[in-house]
């Protein structure tokens, strides 16, 4: 049905135009506007977990402060500034497109999938790490420091010791924080203890929830900038294939938006 | 459908119909056949929540629970009518079959922004469907269409995660939908089609359409985390964790409240059209009607915490949704007074649609005016989790929603296929769908009042009596459901009688074939006038006429 | 057809090319905001340390949705978008926390 109703060559940089529009003004401004529309629902889709994240913050803040220590904020600051470098190479792609410049195009796509593909590969290891530290929600978890945990005896506080950057009243165990934390009057309150080790995972859920859905949104960005790769050389898009690359750029920018949020609310607790 | 083969001739081009080999239908990208699609699967939906639902008001004759066997089965029996008729049915209904198939004509586009996407929604909510036809097959669920929380991630053994994952399915489908839509309206619109000429059709499913974009993925991204921890043991509603299960309520109501009018607005865009066109009158107060969707569309977002009176959320939290649920009762009264202005002294013709949305017009006052009760926080506790929730719901749903969707497939029924169907078949049948609804659910108000629980399938007996006559009235409900399907699907052997405009009505779609062609219309489109030009002098100077004749 | 179109106008406007140093200037304004939010996170800020966070957050958020997503040049229908987004989600913020703020205020005897 899709049949274009003027045949370009792709090299006059002109585009093709759909039967159902009327003219290039109205089917670039459509697809403009659907991925704008398309973005306002993603945003309601992670508001949904900063709503859930919120809530429990703001009940208990000394358990996800506890919890964000475990985040190499340092790997998060390089993570942060690898997207905001692809978002960059990003905009200057779909600049490149405006102009009609190809083979500006291909290359500031490659630069995005190159600093893409590192974000995920830092992503990667900050999460074998915690992983390895049974810091992954689920059965396996240990809040650092309980008598479950096998490396409470062998070597105390060695890991936290490694982060760098604890003060030197940081060394009693997060189990012995969260104990104090729930501490009333030199009493302890059962039920806060547990509701604060709750919380303490809790923390963990959302945040391997939330990098996690990020990270997919990630990876389907990344498969489709080099799917248009491909599509650029090949010359498969007619004209400089501005309208697809400029809303390529707009879910581009969108996901970095999410993680220059995400960035402080995980990583930067105090 | 009609078999003729595709016009290669140089007659007038063929219908959107002419071509019927099933790959035509299933990769077809044309607006109009997709409505077709939905119309079908939605349909089938409809008649097997509406056999649930049969066999519940079964169950519900005698006191004792004698057939049904088991209350766990009556348990999936009600979460699965709510599940299929709300996700299946009442959501994707007016807007994906009739919103799908006039839309674009009515704004004098050749199709939707985006015909691939519009195709994709269909097939991801086919997916859900199936997803949803699999739980009934394999022991359905118990949770209440709602999910609720520690109970659906923590309790339930039933398919909590298959039915999470086919609602955030079909939550896709609808969004898509939506965006589809809200982009059409922005960029579709033919030259001269200003915002302020657009039939009201098209404003309620523009502000349908941002419920969906804006509500549908907080839903979905409640049953994901609901699904996350029944599958890995580790969730945020948990409160053994330290999680809110009351969290799951907030996150859930934020889209299902909205959800009330992703279904009920899109009935007032049918009626919207309906009874200017049987009243032969313009419209009363168009801007008002029109700004009263997008309005409603907005409140509806602002009062999610009045499903939540009684769960444990602050009582001034609670106060505040209340006052704001009365809000939302202007926009809507705003609408009802001026459809009833419109008929003030207009020249009422009593057509099959036209009976359908005056039953629309008492059934969703009915139901709008008991929820201003319930949005009153001492009547809601008195009377939450009792029948008279149940009907109360079913009177915007069915009363409003199911009837408003029966009024437009009559009233575009000639439009859809170019054929008329029995007059007097669709009057009965309007009749008896009307007497149905009230004598089924007009006794639930009754026994919620007495005291009689929601959600258990026995019942002290001395409400037996009004349950035995809710259970009647659920049969006349459905001879009414089904003669329709028959009368409708026997005009399609007819030939094409209907004409182009059947019911000398305004509009776009009017002025185009029945059916209507591939591309809708055949020459550039230029508007330039308002909606609704009916002449009530006209209609008088007519009658008139058709009297002389008469007495002549 | 073209001319009778109404929306050309908007769309000179969403085609408009921002230069490259434009660009590369925002990116180094998002640089030095980025090394500020870690700074600050070290600072004793007492309990600002969200609100400091969340404002540079907005800030370079801001910065990305106005150049890198050309809003800033674009038609106002787009700012109604960005900024309905934005609103909506404190919307859904506002509503909870009024709950959650004010659960512990009434009184219930036996609890």
């Amino acid at each position: 049905m899709h049949t274009p109703s003027t045949t370009t060559s792709p090299e006059s940089g002109r585009q093709l135009l759909l039967h159902h529009f009327d003219d290039l003004e109205q089917q670039h401004l459509s697809s403009n506007l659907g991925m704008w529309f398309f973005l306002v629902s993603e945003v309601m889709f992670f508001s949904g977990l900063i709503a859930a994240y919120t809530v429990y913050r703001a009940w208990s803040p000394e358990a996800f402060h506890l919890a964000s220590r475990h985040m190499d904020k340092w790997l998060g600051f390089f993570n942060t500034w690898v997207l905001l470098t692809s978002s960059l190479t990003m905009a200057l792609a779909v600049r490149c497109s405006q102009v009609g410049d190809r083979r500006g195009i291909v290359r500031n796509l490659f630069l995005t999938l190159v600093f893409g593909t590192a974000f995920l590969g830092v992503k990667a290891t900050e999460y074998r790490t915690e992983i390895n530290h049974n810091l992954f929600p689920g059965k396996h978890f240990i809040v650092p420091g309980s008598p479950e945990d096998p490396h409470a005896h062998a070597a105390e506080g060695s890991h936290e010791g490694g982060e760098g950057h604890e003060g030197a009243a940081a060394h009693a165990s997060d189990y012995e924080r969260l104990r104090e934390a729930s501490t009333v009057d030199g009493k302890l309150d059962e039920e806060k203890f547990s509701r604060n080790k709750g919380h303490f995972q809790l923390m963990f859920v959302l945040y391997f929830f939330m990098t996690g859905v990020h990270a997919f949104h990630m990876i389907a960005g990344l498969a489709l900038v080099a799917l248009f790769i491909v599509l650029t050389q090949i010359k498969w898009f007619s004209g400089y294939g501005q309208t697809q690359i400029e809303v390529l750029g707009l879910y581009w920018h969108f996901v970095d938006v999410v993680w220059v949020f995400l960035y402080p609310l995980l990583y930067l607790i105090e | 459908m009609s078999a003729s083969a595709p016009a290669r001739h140089d007659g007038p081009p063929a219908d959107y119909l002419s071509e019927s080999t099933v790959k035509s239908w299933l990769l077809t990208v044309d607006h109009k056949r997709i409505g077709i699609l939905y119309l079908i699967s939605v349909t089938t939906f409809f008649f097997v929540g509406g056999v649930i639902a049969g066999l519940m008001r079964l169950e519900l004759m005698t006191p004792r629970g004698d057939v049904l066997g088991s209350a766990d089965t009556y348990n999936r029996m009600f979460t699965m009518h709510g599940v299929i008729m709300i996700f299946f049915f009442l959501v994707p209904a007016i807007p994906a079959v009739l919103g799908n198939f006039l839309l674009p004509i009515m704004i004098g586009a050749r199709d939707l922004a985006f015909p691939k996407i519009n195709l994709m929604s269909w097939y991801v909510y086919m997916i859900g469907g199936l997803m949803g036809v699999y739980i009934l097959l394999h022991g359905g669920i118990d949770t209440g269409w709602t999910f609720y929380t520690p109970f659906s991630s923590m309790y339930s053994n039933t398919q909590v995660v298959t039915a999470a994952l086919a609602v955030f399915i079909t939550g896709f489908s609808s969004i898509l939908t939506g965006l589809n839509f809200v982009v059409t309206v922005h960029t579709m619109r033919a030259p001269g089609m200003t915002w302020f000429r657009m039939p009201l059709f098209v404003w309620s499913h523009y502000a349908t359409a941002l419920i969906m974009v804006l509500g549908t993925p907080v839903l979905a991204i409640s049953v994901v985390l609901v699904g996350l921890e029944r599958f890995f043991g580790v969730g945020v509603f948990d409160p053994k964790l330290g999680g809110d299960p009351i969290l799951f309520q907030h996150l859930f109501w934020f889209y299902s409240h909205p959800a009330v009018y992703i279904m009920v607005l899109p009935g007032f865009a049918v009626v919207s059209e309906i009874i200017p066109c049987f009243a032969r009158r313009p419209i009363f107060g168009y801007r008002f009607v029109a700004f009263a969707s997008v309005a409603i569309a907005i409140f509806g977002f602002l009062v999610w915490g009045h499903h939540m009176f009684v769960s444990g959320q602050s009582m001034y939290a609670g106060a505040v949704f209340s006052i704001l649920s009365f809000l939302v009762a202007i926009p809507s009264a705003i609408k009802v007074f001026n459809w009833t202005a419109t008929l003030y002294k207009g020249s009422i013709k009593f057509d099959t649609p036209m009976l359908y949305a005056l039953g629309f017009m008492g059934l969703f006052t009915i139901g709008g005016l008991t929820g201003l009760m319930l949005a009153s926080l001492a009547i809601d506790v008195h009377v939450h989790d009792t029948y008279f929730i149940v009907a109360h719901f079913h009177y915007i749903m069915v009363g409003g929603t199911v009837m408003a969707y029966l009024g437009g497939i009559h009233f575009w029924w000639p439009k859809m296929t170019g054929r008329m169907y029995s007059d007097l078949w669709g009057k009965l049948s309007a009749l008896l769908v009307f007497v149905g609804f009230n004598l089924t659910f007009f006794p639930q108000f009754l026994l919620g009042y007495l005291g009689m629980p929601r959600r258990y399938f026995e019942y002290r007996p001395e409400f037996q009596v009004l349950n035995v006559m809710s259970t009647a009235g659920a049969t006349v409900l459905a001879v009414g459901m089904v003669v329709p399907v028959i009368y409708l699907l026997l005009s399609l052997r007819g030939p094409k009688n209907a004409g182009p405009n059947p019911w000398n009505a305004t509009g776009l779609e009017w002025q185009i074939e029945s059916p209507p062609t591939t591309h809708n219309f055949h020459e550039p489109v230029l508007v330039t006038c308002e909606p609704y030009l009916y002449s009530p002098e006209e209609a008088e100077r007519e009658y008139a006429h058709a009297q002389h004749d008469h007495v002549a | 057809m073209s001319e009778l179109h109404q929306s050309s106008e908007a769309h000179e406007q969403s085609h408009h090319v921002i230069a490259v140093k434009t660009y590369v200037m925002i990116y180094w304004v998002l640089m030095a905001l980025l090394l500020a939010t870690v700074l600050a996170s070290d600072m004793p800020l007492g309990g600002a340390h969200l609100l400091v966070a969340m404002t540079i957050a907005l800030i370079k958020a801001i910065l990305i949705v106005l150049f890198f997503m050309h809003v800033y040049y674009s038609a106002p229908l787009t700012w109604v978008t960005a900024v309905g987004s934005f609103l909506w989600v404190g919307l859904l913020l506002g509503f909870l926390l009024s709950d959650y703020f004010t659960r512990g205020w009434l009184h219930i005897l036996g609890k």
